[in-house]
């Protein structure tokens, strides 16, 4: 059980380093427009937004498939029974993830203020939706949802609407909202930098109160809470979002940016993997019954093909990283008028 | 019209419009990058302008391919479940590997080179393009190499009713998926070679940056008719794999019903699948299939009706594609011979210029008709010999569901293909800056 432990937690970080990557450009693309001014500012607003996500959403997003692609390698019953079960808010999320990727390369590819809006309105609604439906989707999780007993679920996409799920929803999209005004506020200075900090103070509070609502409403909707009263140094991880919460705050006073959204990004990590200990063993449970649960024991490959994985994953994971921490010292800089004017930039 | 069959159609279509946008993203990218590398060992500006106009036109592209690439992973899931279910310890893996090893890799730098070019020193900046080309091939191998295990499943047991991994070694080695991967590349650097060709000639024919496209085609005319040649030749030995490996698809590909040695081939047929015969057959051979397909005259030739109807493939579709693709290849060598030929001074053959435009699609069609007897020469498998498609199609999804999600990839997917091409040209007639 080792081998399939040690996949479970890497499969919950996976996750993890997907929402704090992807998040804040998809936070970023919530805030659009509500960042951008009206009148001849608003389009170097737009652009500076589209900018400051430019060089990294591309890599972040292939967090999404690298989960995916290790749920389905590692765990491939709880993929088949998680993908084909929700099927529709999948699509949904895919469809807008589609939008929001070609709005980055389309938009400044043909010299009209139509085309431009039009998709802006799509990067909008495909930075929106993502964030909506990644919460919605793990707070399901996170609750079981009605996985029969061939691994079907009985629900369909609205029932998906709970009330959990909607928190869910609501938060990750705070959540979301909030890392990408911070990243914003790492890459961009003057007015943009102004208005990006004056509006993440405002969603701190909110998000504060929502993830509040949201372990109050785990200890009610959920059984979460049951692997933490077992282990009770489990309750550690809440450390994170907490801590991660407070240095956020305390960082936007000092004007810290980049410590701000650090701060932001231990948050968002925290609150994925307090939902995924609370699961375990389970990857997916079952809300009839937990023996219809997918889980590491009956949902997992054999353990030669977890072991080469794993091999792979160690090797490879860490790399990744490393490149990609390069790129985002190396390129997350201050965005200046010449990196505006290079011809290259979105 | 049922949930097996929308859920067919819906992959179909979702995997073909994302191989529109693949065969560039391999092939171009390697190109692009060799131009940056002309300009940094000639220090000629024109290199650095070509590198930027081709990047633009490869952007676009690869924009286009990573999004529809990014719907197909999560299909095996949602619509094939048992099939994942079956077949995740192996194919699950690979798609793991392709996405931790090559995916980030191209994600990552392509956008270190797009946004590097001021701040990155020149030869790191040349590097980024190098690692982003060969981060795409790699990527193509470990797909191709999870399609070959579809088409021939080597290094599995069956083991708690699913395919197990046994030998890894095996997987990566498997010969089929070897061939598939070297057709593939072939076929992209093909695609990609016409399109530069193809672009480069508009603007010669109409006299504007003469000298910059000149050299884009000289760079692209040698690397279009090695590579179509080299495409035609392992064609064969990849047919011949089909033959050793999937006698039934070589039968449909061929239409071939009776099993006998000293098979011949014939150059026209018209396949009649309901009375199990050809309509009409005409200029055989002698020995032709026997010797294409295992290099000796007298080799025996399974024939369609030694095989039980319920294990047959579409014959017509596999025939008609894989005629067709043939063709196409035969033609394309003509036109890359002759576009090397005039490389010294193709502005001054008017009629080269003026076709070489219309003859990027061809390439393509060709490239999508050879999926289409690849994947539906596999039927009625989606493992062959292992699992039967119908097996593999997910329990828990309804028609609305299916109805909903296949409509509106078709309405997005048309949308992405209207505006991309669109843009293809626009950015291409435009010409560099």
């Amino acid at each position: 059980m080792m081998l399939e432990t040690t996949w479970f937690i890497l499969w919950g970080v996976l996750w993890a380093v997907y929402f704090a990557l992807d998040g804040y450009d998809l936070g970023l693309g919530t805030m659009l427009p509500f960042l951008a001014r009206k009148g001849m500012q608003g389009e170097r607003d737009r652009r500076l937004i589209y900018n400051a996500a430019g060089p990294f959403w591309d890599g972040n997003q292939v967090w999404l498939v690298t989960a995916g692609g290790v749920t389905f390698a590692a765990f491939p019953g709880a993929y088949a029974a998680l993908f084909s079960g929700m099927y529709t808010a999948l699509f949904l999320l895919l469809f807008s993830l589609i939008l929001r990727g070609v709005s980055f390369e389309f938009r400044r590819k043909v010299n009209s203020v139509a085309w431009r809006q039009t998709w802006d309105a799509c990067h909008v609604l495909g930075s929106f939706l993502p964030a909506l439906l990644l919460g919605v989707a793990f707070a399901n999780i996170f609750q079981g949802i009605p996985l029969n007993a061939h691994g079907i679920n009985e629900g369909g996409l609205l029932d998906l609407l709970n009330p959990y799920g909607l928190a869910g929803g609501v938060l990750f999209v705070l959540m979301f909202s909030l890392h990408g005004l911070l990243w914003l506020a790492v890459r961009t200075q003057g007015d943009l930098a102004e208005s990006s900090v004056a509006m993440a103070k405002k969603l701190w509070v909110a998000l504060l109160a929502m993830l509040a609502l949201f372990l109050l409403m785990s200890a009610v909707y959920t059984k979460l809470f049951a692997n933490y009263w077992e282990n009770p140094i489990l309750f550690a991880i809440l450390l994170l979002p907490v801590v991660g919460l407070i240095q956020v705050r305390f960082a936007l006073n000092r004007r810290a940016s980049v410590l701000a959204w650090a701060g932001s990004a231990v948050a968002i990590i925290g609150v994925t993997l307090f939902g995924v200990l609370g699961i375990f063993p389970a990857l997916l449970p079952s809300s009839i019954d937990p023996a219809y649960s997918m889980t590491i024991s009956n949902a997992a490959s054999s353990p030669k093909t977890l072991k080469i994985m794993l091999v792979v994953a160690l090797l490879l994971v860490p790399l990744v990283i490393a490149y990609q921490a390069w790129v985002h010292v190396f390129f997350g800089k201050k965005i200046t008028e010449e990196d505006l004017e290079h011809e290259e930039a979105y | 019209m049922d949930v097996l069959l929308l859920s067919r159609l819906q992959f179909a279509f979702t995997t073909f419009v994302h191989f529109i946008f693949v065969p560039l993203t391999l092939g171009l990218s390697i190109l692009v990058a060799y131009m940056e590398t002309k300009y940094l060992r000639t220090g000629n500006e024109v290199y650095k302008q070509m590198a930027k106009f081709w990047g633009k036109l490869f952007l676009i592209n690869f924009a286009l391919g990573v999004v529809t690439g990014l719907a197909l992973e999560f299909q095996f899931g949602t619509n094939w479940a048992k099939y994942s279910e079956y077949v995740g310890d192996i194919f699950g893996s690979l798609l793991a590997i392709e996405a931790t090893l090559a995916f980030f890799l191209e994600s990552t730098f392509i956008a270190v080179w797009f946004f590097g070019w001021r701040l990155l020193p020149p030869k790191l900046h040349n590097l980024s393009i190098w690692i982003v080309a060969v981060a795409t091939n790699i990527s193509a191998f470990w797909i191709l190499m999870a399609n070959g295990w579809m088409q021939n499943p080597v290094g599995y047991v069956l083991n708690n009713g699913r395919a197990e991994l046994d030998n890894f070694f095996a997987l990566v080695s498997n010969p089929f998926g070897w061939q598939q991967f070297l057709h593939t590349l072939f076929a992209a650097y093909t695609i990609s070679g016409f399109f530069v060709l193809g672009i480069s000639a508009w603007h010669l024919f109409r006299g504007s940056n003469v000298d910059f496209f000149k050299r884009s085609f000289r760079i692209a005319a040698p690397f279009t008719v090695a590579f179509t040649l080299l495409l035609l030749v392992q064609g064969h030995y990849h047919g011949s794999n089909v033959a050793k490996y999937q006698p039934v698809k070589l039968a449909a590909m061929e239409a071939h019903w009776e099993t006998m040695s000293k098979a011949p081939q014939y150059l026209i047929a018209i396949p009649d699948p309901a009375n199990e015969r050809n309509h009409l057959q005409l200029f055989p051979i002698p020995g032709g299939m026997s010797l294409l397909a295992y290099h000796s005259f007298d080799a025996e030739v399974m024939g369609l009706r030694d095989v039980p109807e319920g294990d047959r493939p579409p014959i017509s579709l596999t025939f008609f594609s894989f005629r067709g693709m043939v063709g196409l290849g035969l033609l394309l060598l003509t036109f890359s011979a002759w576009a090397w030929c005039r490389r010294k001074e193709p502005e001054l053959s008017p009629a080269l210029m003026r076709l070489l435009p219309w003859i990027i699609p061809l390439p393509y069609i060709a490239s999508q008709l050879g999926w289409i007897v690849s994947e539906v020469g596999r039927q009625p498998w989606v493992v062959y010999g292992v699992l039967r498609t119908q097996a593999g199609v997910s329990t828990g999804i309804n028609m609305p569901q299916v109805a909903f999600s296949f409509g509106m990839f078709i309405l997005l997917y048309s949308l992405l293909v209207a505006v991309g091409i669109y843009l293809l040209m626009h950015h291409g007639r435009k010409g560099p800056q």
